[in-house]
């Protein structure tokens, strides 16, 4: 019971991020590329519920923030008049779920060097980021539990094959290699385009070490008594490998794709650099990240740390769920064998 | 107690990282009779001390002749000396290994008269033969000095001719006008230690960085002590330095000038802060708020130098290209040789928005080759248009070009406007200005797509396979005189970024601009040379082959240690007197 509702909460914030990263132009109160020059390096917004005449508000409301005179990219509030937040307000480019009239703004996570909002490149980001690391990841995971659950169980020449094959790819110049893939493209790339292009080129690059982590734990399973055991009573090779090894990498392999779904959005920021990866003004998690490798960036707005914080937590919440999931089917498998 | 204090001794000394530089530098020389030494004007200091400088990058090669990396000329410059120099302050030239010269009154040829009794950071000493072996180097094609372009008038290299043991006449084809600011930075080579190895065709490897110190020697203020890889390299005191200051003590000040590789501006920048080192030499604008609120607590000053010399501009690929080859370009080449499309491009873009988002206020939008920071050249007539949307569709229209109903640009053929600007990914100003641009454009129904590009492919795009529709790049930095950007503005020249291969100007004020350039080039008298200048700015101003964008200032910073710190405009930002510069004496507060 204690399990399902933890299975449950989880899955409530699982299906928050991605309806938010889904509905984003719903949920974002700008569009990504729209800039607020006048706003630059704007702190996040504040939300008011005490007007300057002490009086309170059940509906929240912002001040506009003007520049302060000589100072670079700092503001002030006026608090002159002050600006409700809008809820489901409808605008040229459709229904916004918070918003405000055009004399204030509302940046909730405040803004980048452009001045645009970094709440909604945040959404819309997530879409192109989270679904890149996964595609990726599941790629990378595929052809790592393939290689190295066959290399384990079998061993041998097969064995040596795909392991030194493994090595191969740790060892290439990967940068070289995307140098050249990125000079025999067009300059410019659609965007769906570079993400299936992203998607695979991490994904042929993230395979190896996977299949190392899996040959390890498929060496150490396929001596296990019960697999001996099923082996004496006559089951096939193939049997074994799909019935009793490789479900003992579970584990590893929930593992694996939790640690590489923020590695892989991180990666994406170095394909950006060599020109292969989301360009501006499209926002990725990626992109948005590569700011904030800069000393300034960190020591001077700290806000835009935003999507470092988002990809922790969605990565916080894809382990929670599966290690949850994992739990409960062990719980089941265990109950129907004994049953 | 004391257990404490030694303590703190030794952490302060590990942060100073003075255990590491305990100078041994040699003290300087007594002044020798008949020494003709050049007397600074600078503020009289005292002895010792070493500056601590963080670099970006290690310096590639010793070797003056052929580095071309900035790291490298910054530790040569302070080994090195040229005859006459530019003084980066007042931009003018003075004598340096020169004491003085003589323009013939055809203009074509340079007596130089040479300072007695110099010597060689080793001791030997120094005449006309160091002089005329070392323009033989940098006019030997074999060595492939950069700078042999320079020392090239006319299509013919100048001749160095010994006239006597203190006297050098240099021979040119033809009048020359930037004069005596040629000589500037083409170091004088000892030839005592450096003939045998150029005779052997080894010159390239006999001035590396793996070099024997006392194999080396320059006549610049320092000479080389040590070089660690991945650490440091150090310089100490040249004890035979040919200048001295005003109450007649040999310069430099300092004992030694450290430089250590810290990697990255980000790395300097933390070093710098923590006063780990002494100076900071040009830092990005970005980065100006964040140090300048710490200015107080740590104790140094910055200082905005204002406008550098440095150019941005977005360009158009203007090459002729094999229409089988590149069919998209090819296609869209029309609009961008069209002068009323790059017009309306130029009037579209938001230049103050620029210098505010990718500078942060310091710098300046600029609508010209030549900065306001080069006071000398600038043609302060040209006209600087105000942003305007209406006039730059007008533009557009009158040439032919249509909107539809979604307010998307459509050219003569009716196919919608849309190219790609690349740029490196490893300048974010660069990659801001691009997208602001992209941003702004799409207020004229362009689709602009910028794409950051790795910098060596930005550069083989643009020089190699011309494979790109427009740009942003940046340029200039170097020299203040004319002379130093013919190389992009003429139309043969090696830099021509929006039409590299031509061979005769192919529009007819390109050929209009070549006549101008090669007759300031002779031109000897300042105005008459100005104005032609100024005639040839606007014609570039006019015809926008590059649509200027913006300068940014020149920041820099130093420690309130650092004394007669006069940091200049121009290359070497800061060191540029490092002859001159001392470290004040504060009360040692850990001696007690």
């Amino acid at each position: 019971m204690l399990m399902h509702r933890k299975i449950f909460a989880i899955a409530m914030a699982f299906a928050a991020v991605h309806c938010g990263i889904l509905f984003a132009g719903f949920f974002a109160p700008y569009m990504p590329s729209a800039q607020h020059r006048e706003h630059a390096y704007a702190r996040p917004t504040k939300l008011h519920f005490v007007d300057a005449q002490g009086q309170v508000h059940i509906r929240p409301f912002v001040y506009p923030s003007v520049p302060v005179e000589g100072e670079g990219f700092q503001y002030r509030e006026d608090p002159s008049s002050g600006y409700p937040i809008r809820f489901l307000s409808r605008k040229s480019d459709g229904i916004h779920l918070l918003a405000v009239d055009s004399q204030a703004d509302l940046f909730l996570f405040g803004t980048d060097g452009y001045g645009r909002d970094i709440f909604s490149r945040l959404l819309f980001g997530g879409r192109i980021s989270l679904l890149a690391a996964m595609v990726a990841t599941l790629l990378s995971l595929l052809i790592g539990v393939a290689a190295g659950g066959i290399a384990g169980h079998f061993g041998g020449a097969v064995d040596a094959v795909i392991m030194r094959s493994s090595e191969l790819v740790l060892a290439l110049p990967w940068i070289y290699l995307l140098l050249a893939i990125r000079g025999s493209l067009p300059l410019h790339v659609e965007p769906t385009r570079t993400l299936i292009l992203l998607s695979a080129v991490i994904g042929a690059m993230g395979w190896a070490r996977p299949a190392r982590l899996i040959r390890g734990v498929v060496l150490s399973a396929r001596e296990r008594p019960f697999v001996s055991a099923a082996r004496g009573f006559g089951a096939s090779e193939w049997y074994l490998l799909r019935r009793h090894v490789l479900p003992q990498t579970l584990g590893v392999i929930t593992a694996q794709a939790v640690t590489l779904i923020p590695q892989f959005v991180a990666a994406e920021a170095t394909l950006s650099f060599l020109g292969l990866g989301i360009g501006e003004p499209v926002p990725s998690w990626g992109n948005m990240l590569s700011a904030f490798q800069q000393f300034q960036t960190v020591s001077s707005y700290w806000w835009m740390a935003a999507p470092l914080v988002a990809l922790v937590a969605v990565s916080l919440t894809y382990f929670v769920l599966a290690d949850a999931l994992h739990q409960a089917g062990a719980r089941i498998n265990s109950g129907q064998s004994y049953a | 107690m004391r257990k404490l204090a030694i303590i703190s001794l030794l952490a302060l000394m590990a942060i100073s990282g003075i255990d590491s530089y305990a100078s041994s530098a040699p003290a300087p020389e007594r002044i020798q009779r008949g020494e003709e030494l050049q007397v600074s004007s600078a503020e009289v200091g005292q002895y010792g001390g070493t500056l601590v400088v963080g670099q970006r990058a290690e310096p590639k090669t010793l070797n003056p002749v052929t580095a071309t990396d900035g790291p490298s000329r910054e530790v040569i410059g302070r080994m090195m000396a040229d005859l006459v120099h530019i003084n980066r302050v007042t931009q003018q030239t003075e004598p340096a290994l020169a004491s003085s010269w003589k323009l013939s009154t055809d203009g074509r040829s340079f007596t130089v008269k040479l300072r007695q009794g110099v010597r060689f950071s080793d001791g030997y000493p120094f005449s006309a033969d160091d002089v005329v072996f070392s323009f033989r180097v940098y006019l030997d094609e074999k060595v492939h000095s950069p700078n042999r372009d320079l020392l090239t008038i006319g299509g013919k290299p100048i001749s160095a001719v010994k006239i006597d043991d203190h006297t050098v006449r240099f021979d040119m084809s033809q009048p020359y006008a930037a004069a005596e600011r040629i000589f500037d930075s083409v170091a004088i080579l000892p030839q005592h230690l450096l003939l045998k190895s150029y005779e052997q065709g080894s010159f390239a490897q006999a001035l590396t960085l793996n070099t024997a110190p006392d194999t080396i020697a320059g006549l610049g203020p320092f000479r080389l002590k040590q070089y660690l890889p991945g650490q440091r390299l150090v310089l100490e005191r040249n004890p035979f330095y040919w200048k001295a200051d005003r109450d007649g003590h040999r310069l430099p000040y300092l004992d030694e000038i450290a430089f250590l590789f810290v990697g990255n501006e980000d790395a300097q920048i933390l070093r710098f802060q923590s006063g780990e080192t002494s100076v900071i030499s040009r830092f990005s604008p970005d980065n100006y708020p964040a140090m300048a609120r710490e200015q107080q607590n740590r104790g140094y000053d910055l200082v905005d130098l204002g406008p550098s010399l440095e150019y941005n501009f977005l360009f158009f690929n203007l090459n002729e290209l094999p229409p089988d080859k590149f069919q998209q370009i090819s296609r869209e080449q029309p609009w961008f040789r069209d002068l009323r499309f790059r017009q309306a491009i130029s009037l579209a873009i938001d230049r103050r928005s620029i210098v505010k988002l990718a500078f942060g206020g310091r710098g300046v939008p600029i609508w010209g080759n030549v900065t306001p920071g080069n006071k000398l050249w600038i043609n302060r007539e040209l006209p600087h248009p105000e942003r305007s949307i209406p006039q730059a569709k007008d533009l557009l229209r009158s040439a032919g070009f249509s909107w539809d109903e979604k307010g998307k640009l459509l050219d003569l053929e009716r196919k919608p406007v849309e190219f790609t600007i690349i740029t490196s990914s490893s300048n974010a100003q660069r990659v801001k200005m691009a997208t602001l641009i992209a941003d702004d454009l799409a207020q004229l129904g362009m689709s602009v797509h910028v794409v950051p590009l790795e910098f060596r492919a930005v550069m083989d795009r643009v020089f190699q396979s011309n494979d790109y529709d427009a740009c942003v790049l940046g340029l200039g930095g170097g020299d203040a005189d004319p002379n130093g950007d013919m190389n992009v503005w003429m139309s043969n020249g090696s830099t021509h970024l929006w039409n590299m291969h031509e061979t005769k100007p192919a529009t007819p004020w390109e050929a209009e601009l070549d006549a101008l350039l090669n007759r300031q080039l002779v031109t000897l008298e300042y105005k008459k040379r100005k104005r032609i200048y100024d005639e040839a700015q606007a014609l570039i101003a006019n015809n926008l082959p590059f649509i200027f964008l913006a300068s940014p200032n020149v920041l820099v910073g130093a420690t309130k240690q650092v004394a007669n710190f006069r940091p200049a405009p121009l290359e070497p930002y800061v060191l540029w007197n490092a002859d001159e510069l001392y470290l004040r004496q504060q009360g040692v507060a850990t001696a007690k």
